[in-house]
């Protein structure tokens, strides 16, 4: 460790400037915002692709994307939003907070962070870039499932090294977080003396070492079986299509707690420092998350409950699934009772963190709803399911992160947020959100199946609320850029202190904004 | 303030009106009437559910936006200080446990029952195409008979020329046809990609895969048509490929067979064209 931080330290002279000094950083301020801006334009080319779906389903009948390139949008919408916009936006977080949380100086893989941000680019192009090949991008779902995906052309082939290339960089992150956190406290910050957005993060990063490499092998079967004439996948040669999906979601279960977990973290951040009084059941918490983490390793069939399975099979990963309620109940009750007899004021970052935990649980109950089979068997593959995750994906994870940017933009670029217009972010954003997705469980209880570019009439009424809401959630999320960059630009200085509930290392030692190089000096921690 | 109460009342009105609604039979926010022993549990599964969820959801953030309106700073309120009782969270991790058992034993009855497919009264195979069904009648009354099953809506319909009918892109060329009250056991696989034969009504899911053979079965409470669609997706075409089962009485249904298994053989030839 001695020589990393020696390392890091000799950049403290000549900090380069322009361009280079993105280019070459190893600073874990820089490579944060990096990450964070990085997963914000992937936000918005995520949203343009949902913009277009939203604009098909608008009316029945075809009107702007052939089914071909309405599967096309749903994929890359898909897979952008998951891998380009929501999981490096909480690997900026970690690089950002977690050394200034724990007091260490920085990363304890400095060169690494560097390179693991570095790869992104390259990803996100290759993905991008897919729409313009011959063929156009992947068709088959963002889950890719063959034998439809081993039918795709290039795009599937650009798909599959862009998944290569993320996991590389999250696997990347992921050690760095890891050792970064086991490492590199400050004298006196044991393990249950943590702040709790590093704590899931901690779970979070090991949840990532053992998930990724999976992802990668599975895709890796996938191109030789499209290449090298093997048959893993194929029945005619041996194979099995149904082993790509358990294969596919031992990652993919996990990695929905990936996007997730993190947030629970920021909530229990902001919750006790807008309510003035400490997180209630703070080791309960930790065991909640970690709980949660390894249960998800064991659920993952449940996305599978149509595929065919014996009914000890679907017995057992019901019963499972249903498990996972308990922790992530235990977690909403403690974030009830923390807030319960406090002193609580509403700034932008408490509205997003309120909304997050009302919105969380529909879509938690939702998901119980899901995990019942027979239930399941109806809804599966159905707008319910949509509906569904983008409660616990957009109104959870995303919402955490814009409570996380509003209550820590004033650390990071000394400047405070105008709070007008963050409370009308927030309060458009929680109505769109509601107006585009709630109609959905209807849709999907009536029976319309996802992935479709076109339905019967009986369906016309709400895809078209659901359209408006989603041109109005699309557009509100350019009033967030707008804040943000007002902020950096223009906003008022932030007091030392802006947040007066905040009780960990950022705030009480290090002024606003954060200096390049902080905490060279560990603190003591009490 | 008030803003805070107008939310809380939205939010508590709107998810009791989800569930209000969600009781009425035949509405548009719910699953269709159900027409068999096993779409019937489904629908009573997750109506109790819907409850339950919802008293949990007015209890939980009953005492949340209590808070919220009293324990603010601006009324002045000052912050208590205290952060655990282990008894309080272990009741809380207890309860949830029993209320999870309280849902699982009904829905396990149901799995077992929806996985048995023993003894049939008919069996009918039915086959994913890229991107129509096939179905043949392998065994009971009927045995021998195969089609094809495809798109009827005419394409002028979905590209906007023509106004749309009632059951838009639900139609089809050959229905698949069942005798009222009978035990059919669907086998269900795929010829080139993964598909899902789905009939709502009938409470029967399942992905079709190209190899492997899976079943699932139905009996039909009552004549009628019931209509479902393709529900894995398949390619350019998987909006494109539903489901229709048309249940006959027993005497209407013998009719059909005779005229099946007399105009069989052509009947077949002239639908594998490609659309």
């Amino acid at each position: 460790m001695a020589a990393v931080h020696g390392d890091a330290h000799g950049h403290d002279e000549h900090h380069p400037s322009g361009i280079m000094r993105w280019v070459t950083t190893t600073n874990h301020k820089d490579i944060g915002t990096m990450y964070l801006w990085f997963s914000f334009t992937m936000f918005l080319v995520g949203g343009f692709l949902a913009m277009g779906i939203r604009a098909e389903l608008y009316q029945p009948g075809i009107q702007i994307l052939e089914p071909e390139l309405f599967n096309q949008f749903t994929t890359l919408h898909g897979l952008i939003m998951v891998f380009g916009a929501i999981m490096p936006a909480f690997v900026g977080f970690a690089n950002w907070q977690v050394p200034m949380m724990i007091g260490a100086p920085d990363m304890a893989f400095a060169r690494m962070n560097n390179w693991s941000f570095w790869l992104l680019p390259v990803a996100g192009t290759l993905l991008i870039s897919s729409f313009f090949v011959p063929g156009g991008a992947a068709a088959g779902g963002w889950t890719f499932y063959p034998p439809l995906s081993t039918q795709g052309g290039l795009g599937v082939d650009l798909m599959i090294f862009s998944v290569h290339i993320l996991g590389a960089s999250s696997i990347m992150g992921s050690i760095n977080i890891i050792t970064t956190i086991l490492n590199m406290r400050a004298p006196g910050m044991t393990l249950m003396k943590m702040p709790m957005f590093v704590w899931t993060w901690l779970i979070t990063a090991y949840l990532l070492v053992l998930v990724m490499p999976v992802l990668a092998g599975v895709v890796t079967m996938l191109l030789t079986d499209r290449h090298f004439g093997t048959s893993f996948f194929n029945a005619a040669g041996g194979g099995d299509p149904v082993m790509f999906q358990h294969i596919f979601w031992f990652f993919g279960h996990p990695e929905v707690y990936i996007m997730i977990l993190p947030a629970f973290g920021i909530v229990s951040e902001i919750i006790p420092t807008f309510a003035r009084k400490p997180l209630f059941g703070y080791s309960s918490m930790v065991y909640a998350t970690a709980s949660i983490a390894i249960l998800s390793c064991v659920v993952w069939a449940h996305h599978m409950f149509t595929a065919g399975m014996p009914t000890v099979g679907q017995l057992f990963f019901m019963y499972a699934t249903m498990l996972i309620a308990v922790p992530t109940g235990v977690k909403v009750f403690n974030w009830t009772a923390t807030m319960w007899r406090g002193s609580m004021t509403f700034e932008t970052p408490m509205l997003f963190a309120i909304g997050f935990i009302f919105l969380f649980v529909i879509g938690g109950f939702s998901g119980v709803i899901c995990a019942i089979v027979p239930i399941d068997i109806q809804v599966q593959d159905t707008y319910y399911v949509i509906a569904h995750f983008h409660y616990v994906l957009v109104s959870g994870a995303l919402f955490s992160l814009f409570a996380g940017v509003y209550y820590w933009l004033p650390k990071w670029t000394g400047n405070m947020y105008s709070e007008t217009l963050g409370k009308w972010h927030f309060w458009l954003s929680m109505f769109f959100f509601n107006l585009t997705f709630f109609v959905q469980h209807f849709l999907g209880l009536a029976g319309m199946p996802r992935r479709i570019p076109d339905y019967n009439l009986q369906f016309a009424d709400f895809n078209m609320i659901s359209s408006i809401g989603a041109f109005g959630f699309g557009l509100t999320q350019l009033l967030f850029l707008y804040i943000v960059i007002s902020c950096i630009r223009s906003g008022e200085k932030s007091p030392e202190k802006p947040w007066e509930g905040a009780t960990t290392l950022e705030w009480t030692h290090l002024p606003c904004p954060a200096p390049y190089h902080s905490f060279e000096k560990p603190p003591i921690v009490k | 303030m008030g803003s805070k109460s107008v939310v809380t009342w939205a939010g508590v009105s709107a998810f009791a009106l989800y569930s209000s609604m969600a009781v009425g039979q035949q509405s548009k926010y719910n699953f269709p009437e159900p027409q068999s022993v096993i779409a019937q549990d489904i629908y009573d599964q997750h109506i109790m559910l819907m409850w339950i969820c919802l008293v949990i959801f007015i209890a939980v953030f009953g005492v949340m936006f209590y808070s919220i309106l009293k324990h603010r700073k601006s009324l002045g309120y000052k912050a208590a200080n205290f952060h655990h009782s282990t008894t309080v969270e272990i009741v809380w991790t207890v309860i949830p446990c029993l209320i999870l058992i309280f849902m699982a034993y009904p829905a396990t009855k149901t799995v077992i029952a929806m996985k048995d497919t023993s003894s049939p009264d008919m069996t009918i195979k039915a086959t994913g195409y890229q991107w129509m069904w096939g179905y043949d009648y392998l065994q009971g009354e009927g045995e021998g008979i195969s089609f094809f099953s495809k798109l009827s809506t005419p394409r002028a319909q979905y590209e906007n020329k023509e106004p749309k009918g009632e059951h838009y892109l639900l139609e089809v060329d050959n229905r698949v046809v069942v005798p009222v009250g009978k035990k059919v056991r669907v086998i269900i696989t795929a010829n080139d990609v993964i598909h899902a034969w789905w009939v709502p009504a009938l409470g029967v899911k399942q992905d079709a895969i190209p190899g492997f053979i899976r079943d699932s079965w139905f009996t039909a409470d009552k004549a009628g048509i019931y209509r479902g669609q393709c529900a894995e997706l398949c390619g350019k075409d998987h909006g494109f490929m539903p489901i229709v089962v048309e249940v006959m009485e027993a005497d209407d249904y013998t009719q059909w067979v005779a005229a099946q298994q007399s105009a069989s053989a052509v009947k077949t030839s002239m639908h594998v064209e490609n659309k």
